[in-house]
């Protein structure tokens, strides 16, 4: 070989030697998470991350929200070891933090500031008393109107609304031959779907999903009482086909001012406020979410946070990044780059302390005072075994409450009766119970 | 041709129009809806607007679609190979060599096709997580070849059985070895059945989502994937997602459109005797 043919290839041997050398160095670490908003931004400012740690390198994997918890679940469960930061709700922390699928966040750095997280929040991750996982965002529920169409029916709005008194606007506001509709809430089945709103809907009303010994209650006077309720409420003040209805469906049907009243996640707040967005950002008015019989569990708590999986084996450079995308310096960094109705709310008490925040967010303390009131451990009239609000915490609830949401869908089409549907539900709740081993 | 006729002819001519635009609107809608804005998108729906690319810039900023779509084509096509080299033999062998099991296993191959597949997603999970194959494309490949063989093999079956079983023999008595036989003969004679059979388990595979989505997370993720992670459940993204499954599927589409005359030829290859 001449020297002028061997003089490439060893210049590539040698550049493929240093660069694998420079690759030895570099941890590429797997983020899993949700496709939102407030997740687009963090992906899209994750260059200042990699900028301040040139040693490690994000690899983004974004996946719809059921898929993502399937993917999640699955790779979790068998230790597959394919992600080094997930993206889970309230909801799994603590049954995940159980098995020991989660490694314990303690020992946070004293510029994280953790006492700053709302403390709702980080009970709702925590498991005995550990932290899990920290909450990139956070939210509640609550009551939004259309403050032209309440001043134009002569209503005001009281600082606490009950049900009975939406349901009473909402037969006046409602004009089906001019798609003005009296109130739009969630009717597409699903856990997370109508279930949410539902379970808020019930626990007002003075009713829980089990009782002490596990037994379900779905078929229970209270449950019966708050179905009819919302069946009557939404069958004929709401739009055409709300059974298909889901928080995204509600919030362009609110946002184009076909809705008077939407009773929903608060973080909808910084979407509908947002003119570019929203044809009705003008005239919009918010309340508390109704209440019924009882203000315990009226509104729901949800946190999207960061957590490690044991089986990651970047566990160092995953805290690193975990505790960089929920600090404070990550929300200024979003309110600066983003503006400051876009940056993750109901975290961080600093962030309702804010003053550039309370400027561009006129709910901010609004919703601050719905985080703080939401108790996860105490959210029935009644006792009940579980925690969580618009859930129970046990792994068995996601099936439960997709089937117990699709015969409350269909109670709401008209398929069955309120009775039948709950009956029907109950039944099958049991027998799931029953196969989980909570009693013979 | 006399009036009877021709208006019959007018009258399929019609029904199969309406039909093709009734099976079309979708995709068409979706085509449209990605050269839209967000607001537009979730708007009264209109045929008339100024078109966008914002969308499609968006969607590319976001996620590189040629990594994604290069996975497609690696699985899609691979695993249509490996199907076809384990298929074809297995296909000969059925057709012109049967035995008294043989309809059995036909139909138990089938059977499989029958299991929904998340019944077997953990052990194969645990089974790629010891072999290393999770979120690789060889892993992949693997599954779709699986996932494929029964439809591949039964419709190599359906094909070969109908070669009139004398020009074999006929070959047979001028001395060829199987191995020509199958190459040679049998191959270049049902060309246009195996190149169907190829052409559908490429699209299967390219559509298949299940496995795509459970077995990779970015190295090998396919264009599945890439669309599931424009699909939320909340906020408004109905433009991106229009935009990123019209660019998962025109690949296909175009291909589809390509190979038509061999797809149909393939299908009622045979069909009248």
């Amino acid at each position: 070989m001449t020297l002028t043919r061997a003089l490439p290839l060893t210049t590539l041997a040698a550049a493929i030697a240093v660069a694998s050398h420079v690759q030895a160095d570099t941890q590429t670490l797997r983020v899993a998470t949700v496709n939102n908003n407030d997740m687009v931004i963090m992906q899209s400012l994750s260059d200042e991350f990699e900028q301040a740690h040139p040693d490690i390198e994000l690899d983004w994997v974004v996946l719809e929200e059921n898929v993502l918890r399937q993917r999640l679940t699955t790779d979790i469960a068998t230790q597959g070891g394919q992600f080094d930061v997930m993206t889970i709700g309230t909801y799994e922390v603590p049954i995940w933090a159980e098995r020991d699928w989660l490694v314990p966040l303690t020992d946070l750095p004293e510029e994280y500031e953790v006492d700053d997280l709302l403390d709702t929040v980080r009970d709702g991750l925590s498991q005995d008393g550990e932290l899990y996982a920290l909450p990139f965002y956070g939210e509640s529920s609550m009551l939004y109107f259309r403050t032209d169409l309440f001043e134009e029916h002569g209503i005001e709005m009281p600082e606490a609304p009950t049900w009975e008194q939406v349901h009473d606007w909402a037969s006046q506001i409602h004009d089906p031959e001019n798609e003005q509709f009296g109130i739009c809430l969630r009717g597409k089945p699903g856990w997370g779907e109508n279930m949410a709103f539902v379970s808020t809907l019930v626990n007002t009303f003075g009713g829980r999903w089990f009782d002490e010994e596990w037994q379900p209650e779905i078929n229970s006077a209270e449950w019966q009482e708050a179905i009819s309720f919302y069946v009557d409420l939404l069958g004929n003040y709401g739009p055409p086909g709300a059974s298909s209805n889901g928080f995204n469906e509600n919030q362009a049907l609110f946002s184009s001012g076909k809705c008077a009243m939407w009773v929903d996640a608060t973080s909808a707040a910084g979407r509908i406020y947002n003119p570019d967005e929203s044809e009705v950002a003008d005239r919009l008015g918010f309340s508390q979410a109704p209440v019924a019989e009882t203000p315990k569990g009226s509104h729901w708590l949800w946190s999207w946070a960061l957590a490690i999986p044991s089986s990651s084996e970047n566990q160092e450079a995953a805290r690193k990044f975990l505790t960089w995308a929920t600090s404070r310096e990550y929300i200024e960094l979003v309110g600066e780059t983003e503006g400051w109705t876009s940056v993750p709310p109901g975290t961080r008490t600093s962030t309702y302390e804010d003053e550039r925040y309370i400027e561009a967010a006129p709910f901010a303390n609004f919703v601050l005072t719905a985080m703080q009131n939401a108790d996860p451990t105490d959210s029935t009239l009644k006792p009940s075994p579980y925690v969580g609000v618009q859930f129970a915490g046990i792994p068995e609830f996601q099936a439960i409450g997709t089937q117990v949401g699709q015969m409350i869908a269909a109670a709401l089409t008209e398929q069955m009766s309120v009775e039948q549907a709950l009956d029907s539900a109950q039944r099958s709740t049991e027998r799931t119970m029953r196969q989980a081993g909570y009693y013979d | 041709m006399n009036n009877a006729s021709t208006q019959r002819r007018v009258g399929l001519a019609i029904l199969a129009w309406t039909i093709t635009c009734l099976i079309f609107f979708p995709i068409f809608w979706m085509i449209l809806t990605g050269f839209k804005t967000e607001a537009q998108a979730v708007a009264s729906p209109t045929l008339f607007f100024t078109p966008t690319l914002e969308s499609y810039v968006e969607v590319q900023g976001r996620a590189d679609y040629f990594k994604f779509a290069w996975n497609s084509v690696y699985v899609s096509v691979g695993s249509t190979l490996l199907a076809l080299l384990i298929g074809i033999p297995a296909a000969y062998s059925m057709a012109f060599l049967p035995t008294k099991r043989t309809k059995g296993t036909l139909l138990w191959m089938l059977s499989t096709k029958m299991l929904p597949p998340v019944g077997v997603l953990v052990p194969i999970y645990l089974i790629f997580r010891d072999l290393g194959l999770l979120d690789t494309r060889t892993g992949l490949t693997f599954v779709y070849t699986l996932m494929n063989l029964p439809i591949v093999v039964w419709m190599l079956y359906t094909f070969f059985k109908d070669l009139p079983k004398d020009i074999l023999e006929a070959s047979r008595m001028d001395g060829a070895s199987t191995l020509q036989e199958v190459l040679l003969l049998l191959i270049p004679l049902t060309l246009p059945g195996i190149a169907s059979t190829g052409l559908l388990s490429v699209i299967l595979s390219w559509n298949e989502a299940f496995w795509s989505l459970n077995l990779t997370s970015s190295s090998a993720a396919p264009l599945t994937a890439y669309i599931a992670s424009f699909s939320s459940p909340e906020g408004l993204f109905w433009a991106k997602l229009s935009a990123a499954s019209t660019m998962a599927i025109a690949p296909i589409l175009i291909f589809g459109w390509l190979t038509q005359k061999q797809m149909v030829r393939g299908l009622t290859f045979g069909a009248v005797k």
